[in-house]
């Protein structure tokens, strides 16, 4: 089939961009059809957030051609694009914080009544438009941004990691709601790290690697294989080695753990926490969204005090007051979000010597020497590239969140908790986590592992617990934790139990209002339903990723 | 991908080095220029010249420093000038008539009083939770206050050795002692504070409040310390100013707003984090040797005063300018 221009919603060709010495986008083209959705992948740092930035106007390309419903145009902002027909949702919400949502409405002219409809269709009908933006959760914002982009009609929706931060059943509706958008006159441009996502609702995939367009690939069965192989280029056999020798799990001996909480409590988000953490080992940590995980590493990391219970380092009582006692004691926190972690204009150097493991000379003054060295060591443990290191807000994100990982590696790590430190990272990088976690387990680090990933499990942890209704629910070793079992687990259902995805999703809203009452155990008394349970699960989760 | 992983080449780290500091460089250039322009318009410009733009610029220099320790720690302080009015005011009654020893004891005492005042600033910041532009604007007004009622109107004296040490030339009549007595007084204090940790922290907490916390750098510690620093600066700052005029006066001058024009037009971003100490020196320099050229060319005072206004944002947003299309390129 050959497709004119005219054919085309929308049309972008050799497009490039450089910032200093550093090349974002070499040669990029995107084509999308009316009423296709159309993926665009590719690994973190490969010109995927630059394309989107130049497609809403907010970055103005070196070279290329942007070509709207057959006219070529220049696009000046993000209100200019809009008017052209381009509207995105990020995934930062984009309401004003002190503004109610009405007045959030009007500031982008959005009309209401579709506004509303869209809102129902999401499935979000009780939100009272006069509240504030601040006070909504999270999630809802998400989806009220959604529903005010589709509201205004857009020629072409662009869709940037909008579902990470949506707990499953949220992401179910917005899907089915995108799908839907298939075969009318309007395109949706869909950007996901989630595979499953890709496969559930894109029609073409366009792959971008170091700036270019490497390939257009229609999504069917199979596609993903070719899709992740297309992002990765060269080095896709390097990590399908490294993901199998993974999980090398040594049977625990008896010794004393480096990390015991018990009954450890905070607010009505975390009941009774208690487990253990040996040294050696990667824990993993299982749970929904909003279990009370975000609560108990607070308090791990000292940044918050449990309202109850007890936390032990070495078998001694500990109570941290404040992060750098936590610090001291030796349990390091490396957050999911970088902006939380880093000082986005200060330079590597000194994200990596800010918490002060460099030896102290004469007069109270720091050893250069020895900080350059830890700094360099570190650099080059992690691979970072440092090229821009001046600034580190001007790495990519995978190389953001590695120098959150260096500082700790550069003070040496005892504990380390890392906070789903792998979102929105590409796989390459991931992959190096994950090694480095192994290799730091191995050396005698204790790692306390929470991801949104479960396919992580398997990949790096020795075994993991599941927290539901913040209590510590169960453990399962690392042999036992596919994904099925561990979805299964994380709503807490009994093993035998199906999760369809309607079951999955009404288990993810009820576990809200249980969470408050104190009486989470609600959900065990779920029935167990038909007869070929790891079926359904693999059904609804088919991502595979390597 | 080339990853670069052994420390920079010497010819790589003078070039770094050139291009962050590269803002200082360029006001450094500005200033040359602006000595070169002074000249051809004032021939007889020369060491006399250069003495007087010395001890002149020296109290607000340390002013300008004392708002840039702040500022780089992520707060502002609006009551440098009231500060340096209550510590030169203070230091010019108890030093009149006095010895030599009494006068270096009032000194010690004054700078003393500079870290008091700076912690009782940060300390409210800290512990009220007030924003510091409100805390400190009060505190401005009770500094003020207490001036006033230390010394009603300009009065009191230096000690003779405290004079000497800023004004006159030392050894070279091209070489001011009030630039001698700034690079000393501030390499003392400050590289010791830039090397060590707290230096750092007071970078990490204006850069990302949060994520200096989550690594463990004691926030609140670091801003108290920021402001008492400040403080000490402002009581520097007092102190040459009853150094220079040889008396105290109880009415801040227009110190605390030409500190915070010093800190913008120095590069140190007013959201914290970025900049240094040697910017707004230089940038001190330039606007009162402006000044200067404008009394050359007899332009009227108050016209003066508009044309100072109109170059700071003129020259700030020029250099916004090179370091957007820098960005881009």
């Amino acid at each position: 089939m050959t497709l004119t221009s005219t054919d085309l919603l929308l049309e972008a060709t050799g497009v490039s961009k450089t910032y200093g010495a550093v090349v974002a986008l070499k040669s990029a083209s995107l084509a999308v059809r009316p009423g296709e959705v159309h993926a665009l992948m590719g690994a973190n740092g490969a010109g995927k957030s630059t394309l989107v930035k130049i497609l809403t106007g907010a970055v103005r390309p070196d070279a290329g051609r942007i070509v709207v419903r057959g006219r070529e145009r220049t696009l000046q902002s993000p209100a200019d694009a809009r008017r052209g027909g381009i509207v995105s949702v990020y995934q930062e919400p984009a309401l004003i914080p002190d503004l109610d949502i009405r007045s959030n409405l009007r500031l982008t002219e959005t009309p209401l009544d579709p506004f509303r409809h869209w809102l129902r269709e999401l499935g979000l009908e009780d939100v009272d438009l006069s509240s504030l933006a601040r006070t909504l959760p999270l999630a809802s914002l998400r989806v009220i941004d959604l529903a005010r982009a589709m509201a205004i009609e857009p020629d072409v929706l662009m869709l940037d990691e909008m579902t990470a931060a949506l707990p499953a059943n949220l992401t179910e509706r917005v899907l089915e709601v995108i799908g839907r958008q298939r075969g009318g006159d309007r395109s949706v441009i869909f950007i996901s790290h989630r595979m499953i996502e890709i496969g559930a609702v894109c029609d073409r995939a366009t792959v971008l690697r170091a700036g270019e367009t490497v390939g257009v690939v229609d999504v069917n069965e199979g596609s993903e294989e070719r899709i992740v192989k297309l992002m990765l280029g060269q080095i896709a056999e390097g990590l399908a080695e490294r993901t199998t020798e993974a999980p090398a799990a040594e049977a625990r001996t008896v010794m004393q753990p480096r990390l015991t909480a018990r009954s450890l409590s905070s607010s009505s988000k975390l009941q009774d926490a208690s487990f253990e953490l040996y040294p050696g080992e990667v824990l993993g940590v299982v749970a929904l969204e909003g279990q009370g995980q975000d609560e108990l590493f607070d308090i791990l990391a000292g940044a918050d005090r449990p309202s109850g219970g007890e936390l032990l380092v070495d078998d001694t009582p500990v109570s941290f007051r404040h992060p750098a006692d936590a610090i001291r004691a030796g349990l390091v926190y490396v957050a999911a979000d970088r902006a939380e972690a880093l000082l986005m204009q200060r330079s590597v150097r000194e994200n990596i010597a800010l918490p002060f493991s460099t030896p102290v000379g004469h007069w109270g003054l720091l050893d250069l020497a020895s900080e350059g060295r830890k700094v360099a060591t570190a650099v080059a443990t992690l691979q970072i590239d440092a090229r821009a290191g001046r600034e580190v807000r001007r790495l990519s994100g995978g190389n953001q969140q590695k120098v959150t990982i260096a500082r700790w590696v550069a003070a040496g790590v005892r504990t380390m908790l890392c906070f789903d430190p792998t979102r929105g990272i590409d796989i390459g990088t991931k992959n190096q986590i994950y090694g480095l976690l192994r290799d730091l387990a191995d050396a005698g680090a204790a790692i306390l592992f929470y991801t949104s990933e479960l396919k992580e499990i398997q990949l790096v942890c020795d075994r993991a617990i599941v927290i539901f209704g913040g209590r510590v629910t169960a453990e399962i070793d690392v042999t036992d934790a596919d994904e099925a079992s561990l979805l299964r687990a994380a709503y807490n259902l009994r093993s035998d139990a199906v999760i369809p995805e309607l079951v999955a999703a009404a288990a993810a809203s009820e576990s809200e209002p249980a969470a408050s009452e104190s009486e989470p155990a609600a959900a065990e008394s779920e029935p167990a339903g038909a007869e070929s349970p790891a079926a359904a699960v693999e059904r609804s989760h088919p991502e595979s990723r390597t | 991908m080339p990853v670069e992983v052994a420390g920079p080449r010497p010819r790589d780290a003078l070039a770094s080095w050139a291009r962050r500091n590269a803002w200082t460089m360029g006001l450094v250039g500005f200033f040359v220029l602006l000595l070169v322009f002074t000249k051809a318009i004032q021939p007889t410009y020369g060491s006399a010249g250069i003495q007087f733009l010395a001890t002149s610029v020296l109290p607000l220099a340390l002013a300008a420093v004392a708002q840039a320790v702040v500022v780089i720690g992520g707060g502002i302080d609006l009551s440098v000038g009231s500060m340096m009015a209550l510590t030169s005011v203070i230091s010019a009654r108890l030093m009149m008539g006095q010895s030599d020893s009494v006068s270096v004891a009032v000194v010690l005492g004054v700078l003393a009083l500079g870290v008091v005042l700076g912690t009782i600033n940060g300390g409210l910041v800290v512990l009220t939770r007030v924003p510091d532009i409100v805390v400190t604007l009060a505190m401005s007004f009770v500094w003020a206050g207490f001036a006033l009622l230390v010394l009603e109107r300009p009065g009191g004296g230096s000690a003779k050795w405290l004079r000497d040490l800023v004004v006159g030339p030392l050894g070279n009549e091209w070489i001011p002692k009030a630039l001698i007595a700034l690079i000393v007084v501030v390499a003392i204090i400050w590289i010791p504070v830039r090397r060590s940790r707290v230096g750092l922290s007071i970078y990490a907490i204006g850069s990302n409040q949060l994520a200096a916390f989550r690594s463990g750098v004691p926030v609140g510690r670091t801003k108290v310390f920021a402001y008492a620093l400040t403080g000490l600066f402002s009581a520097l700052a007092g102190l040459s100013l009853t150094a220079s005029t040889g008396i105290g006066s109880p009415v801040p001058g227009p110190y605390t707003l030409l500190s915070v024009a010093a800190v913008v037009l120095g590069g140190v971003s007013l959201a914290g984090g970025r900049g240094g100490i040697v910017g707004p020196i230089v940038a001190v320099v330039i606007l009162q040797l402006m000044r200067t050229d404008m009394t050359f060319l007899s332009i009227n005072t108050d016209l003066a005063t508009v044309a100072q206004g109109i170059i700071l944002i003129g020259v700030v947003m020029i250099g916004t300018l090179v370091q957007i299309r820098r960005a881009r390129a």
